[in-house]
């Protein structure tokens, strides 16, 4: 017999495959509203108190953040004490885009053809991205039975009816749009022969509208993507971040102080308009979780906006996806698809039972998870960690053979580069930190407090309420980047800079010494610390 | 005790846990890494990396953040490879076989020696995709290459100096935008919302109490 995993774990995959048949032929019954509630009360990491800090300074003084965030936001400038020169400019741009990601590229595209000379800064490589990663699809209401408002009530409802309404409006009624743009870029997005999209369901949502490029969607965006960044010979500054924007004397955001990953070196970016497109947050690991994120996830641009006096929204809502490779250790924390869900596969707990549906919202499946495991009918992992089965065997069965190597080729690829073949057995997962839920409050347009500056994607707070829908990241990732390229072309028009300074680095510190606040650190972060040093 | 394996890291041997990649291997060690490490998961190609196990012939490419070590690996990182990614306006060109001798001459220069294939850390069949994009055959080219993260582990290897990553994005952005059937679905839908169709239903909507769009969210009707 075929074992990949250790006999523990074989046993209760007998049971798995003893009630496969019965669970095949029944779908799990959908959570009523009051039971999804309790659900995430005693379960939800984000209803943790402990886990969770007061803010002492700034904007939302007085609200909650995770812990991590907190810290960061308590920290100091790590230009505190560096004697930047403002004087000595070392790019001068309309339109300056922090981060390379989906929302950075895109904007920059729609800047560059709107005419504004735009350049990209980018901690990694431009691409080195959560966007990269995105495997399972966007959504957009593009069939007949859908439209974009019932695309609004599955993303306001799903978000807990915590977003801002002008923002789920722009997301919804933007989205073919996005869909259309991207395909004539030369996205290919997975179509039957007459060219009709292949769409289905995510969690939440109430028709079919999950857009797909195989499991590798995003990366099929962003390599199209970054392409187009460099034919329109858009300057990317790469291993480069932004660690802290410039302001003028008017009070108007003015650019940002780079620093050089490799060399150590500041450089001063002069800018008319800033777009903070940093992305996520996922290497802060809060509260110990394993993440799915890239390893420039650090909340930095939440962390530098905030000491500029932007406000943060929702900063206190993250996302834990349901399905994170809990085994083998050597991906622990990586993403698993709920495309494996959308296409078939079962949560099933060590019992055999399908305990849930598979496709409630995300917070509720993770909830879920976590449940199972605390009341002992979660399936212990060498390490001691414990997870439940995700029954991919099931896609096989579903969709006939061969399904799971077409639609799921880099979940099929991560598993057999541990000897783990899904379309034999399942595979064991728990949630892992993936999505920052909040960030940086936007207004419809894209603007936030600070004139003239813009935030965009995963840094952006409002659009998602207080859960996100599958999907609904790299559609809001297109339209908010190309939105925010389009308003900051219109925008520098009109912008006359007065002198560029950092006092507000100054009188952010001086706050921080007056709550006495010290946490021996600097922020933002940039990198997290993996190196193990021995003394 | 873990079991540990030992390995040399550009030539500096160092014990480590044998459960680890060669990426949180190097992080074991010690390194902080800034090259070389993006998305940690196998998607990005940030990780290209050559090794050798000492004592046998084979050279072999991987990516850090999804090998697991091995005793006796000699390890160097590709922090940045020279590929050559040719630039031109996507709307401009048409999808025939011209395309490619005009932007990729060098692929007609392939002399087959599988190379490339063999490096391939998606086990792609590379040769193929790039005979493919040879013969015009875009679509083809495009479903070959599809799983290809750019790292570059086969243009390292190539005695002809083909950028097999770049050929293999232009194949799959000229499918995608002209070979590929339109959606017309999506057309119409895109038409109607830029008529104004859908925008009193989105501002009615917009409007209503929170105590409404619960009452609407839960009794939804889900497609089967
Ligand atoms: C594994 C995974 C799977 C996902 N699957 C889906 C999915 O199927 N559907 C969906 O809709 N969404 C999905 N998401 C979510 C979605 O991909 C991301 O939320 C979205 O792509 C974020 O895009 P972004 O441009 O805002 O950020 P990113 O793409 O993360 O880009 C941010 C960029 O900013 C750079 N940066 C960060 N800090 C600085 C700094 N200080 N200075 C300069 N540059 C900086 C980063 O290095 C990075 O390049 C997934 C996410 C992950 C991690
Ligand atoms: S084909 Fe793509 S994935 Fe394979 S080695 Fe070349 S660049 Fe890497
Ligand atoms: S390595 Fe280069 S020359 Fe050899 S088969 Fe591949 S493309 Fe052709
Ligand atoms: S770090 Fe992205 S593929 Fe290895």
């Amino acid at each position: 017999m075929y074992a990949p995993y250790p006999e523990n774990m074989m046993e209760s995959i007998k049971k798995v495959e003893a009630s496969r048949a019965a669970r095949m032929a029944t779908e799990p019954r959908r959570l009523t509203a009051e039971e999804k509630d309790a659900l995430l009360n005693e379960f939800h990491p984000d209803r943790k108190p402990d886990a969770f800090a007061e803010i002492k300074i700034g904007p939302n003084k007085g609200q909650k953040a995770p812990l991590e965030l907190a810290k960061m936001l308590h920290s100091t400038s790590r230009i505190l004490n560096e004697k930047i020169d403002l004087s000595k400019v070392d790019y001068d741009v309309d339109v300056l885009v922090i981060g390379g990601g989906g929302a950075g590229s895109s904007c920059a595209i729609e800047a560059h053809n709107a005419g504004a000379n735009v350049m990209i800064v980018t901690k990694l490589r431009i691409g080195d991205a959560n966007t990269m990663m995105a495997e399972g699809g966007i959504q957009a209401a593009d069939k007949e039975n859908d439209s974009p408002v019932q695309h609004y009530l599955d993303c306001f409802g799903g978000g807990h009816f915590d977003a801002k309404p002008e923002l789920v409006k722009r997301l919804v009624m933007e989205a073919p749009d996005a869909i259309k743009w991207l395909n004539e870029l030369g996205v290919e997005f997975d179509k039957t022969d007459d060219g009709r999209m292949v769409t289905t369901h995510g969690g939440g949502t109430s028709r079919k509208r999950m857009h797909a490029a195989k499991d590798y969607s995003g990366a099929e965006i962003m390599r199209t993507i970054r392409d187009e960044v460099i034919n329109l010979g858009i300057p990317v500054v790469e291993f480069t971040s932004a660690v802290e924007l410039i302001k003028d004397d008017k009070g108007q955001v003015a650019g940002a102080v780079l620093l050089n990953m490799e060399t150590g070196d500041y450089s001063v970016a002069k800018a008319k308009t800033v777009v903070i497109a940093t992305g996520g947050a996922g290497r802060m690991h809060y509260q110990g979780f394993p993440t799915s994120n890239h390893y420039g996830a650090t909340a930095d641009g939440l962390v530098l906006g905030y000491r500029a006096g932007a406000a943060l929204r929702n900063q206190d809502s993250i996302q834990y996806h349901p399905t994170g490779a809990i085994y083998p250790s050597q991906i622990l924390g990586a993403l698993v698809t709920e495309k494996v869900r959308s296409v078939g596969a079962q949560l099933v707990n060590a019992n055999g039972e399908a305990y849930i549906h598979p496709l409630e919202t995300r917070d509720v499946n993770a909830s879920g998870v976590i449940r199972e495991c605390k009341e002992g009918r979660g399936v212990e992992v060498p390490g001691g960690a414990q997870g439940v089965w995700l029954d991919t065997p099931m896609i096989e069965i579903l969709g006939g053979e061969g399904t799971i190597e077409k639609r799921i080729p880099a979940m099929f690829r991560m598993y057999m580069n541990y000897g783990i073949d899904m379309r034999k057995v399942p595979i064991v997962i728990y949630p892992t930190l993936h999505y920052q839920n909040g960030g940086l409050e936007i207004d419809g347009d894209g603007f936030t407090s600070i004139p003239n500056l813009l935030v965009a994607g995963e840094a952006a707070g409002g659009i998602h309420g207080t859960n996100r829908l599958m999907g609904n990241s790299l559609l809001d990732v297109i339209v908010f980047g190309r939105n925010a390229g389009k308003q900051a072309s219109k925008k520098y028009k009109e912008v006359e800079l007065g002198n560029m300074n950092l006092d507000h680095v100054q009188s952010y510190d001086a706050e921080l010494k007056a709550a006495s606040l010290e946490t021996g650190e600097v922020s933002p972060l940039l990198l997290p610390k993996y190196a193990r040093h021995e003394r | 005790m873990e079991k540990m394996v030992n390995v040399y890291f550009f030539g500096k041997k160092y014990s480590v846990p044998a459960s680890l990649t060669i990426m949180t291997a190097m992080e074991y060690a010690g390194y902080t890494l800034k090259r070389g490490c993006g998305c940690r998961h196998g998607f990005c190609g940030a990780c290209a990396t050559i090794y050798r196990i000492k004592g046998q012939n084979e050279l072999k490419t991987c990516l850090a953040c999804s090998t697991q070590v091995e005793e006796g690996m000699y390890i160097a990182s590709i922090p940045f490879f020279p590929t050559d990614k040719r630039v031109y306006e996507i709307k401009d060109l048409k999808p025939n076989q011209q395309v490619m001798m005009e932007l990729y001459p060098e692929i007609y220069s392939c002399i087959g020696c599988n190379a490339c294939t063999k490096a391939c850390t998606q086990s792609l069949n590379v040769m193929q995709y790039i005979a493919y994009a040879q013969r015009g055959e875009f679509e083809k080219c495009a479903e070959e290459s599809f799983d290809c993260v750019s790292c570059g582990c086969c243009s390292v290897r190539c005695p002809a100096g083909i950028s097999h990553p770049m050929v293999g994005l232009l194949a799959r952005r000229l499918n995608g935008k002209y070979i590929a059937p339109e959606a017309e679905h999506l057309t119409k839908r895109v038409e109607e919302i830029n008529n104004g169709e859908f925008d009193s239903m989105i501002e009615q909507i917009m409007q209503k109490p929170i105590t409404e769009m619960k009452e609407l969210y839960n009794t939804r009707e889900i497609e089967k």
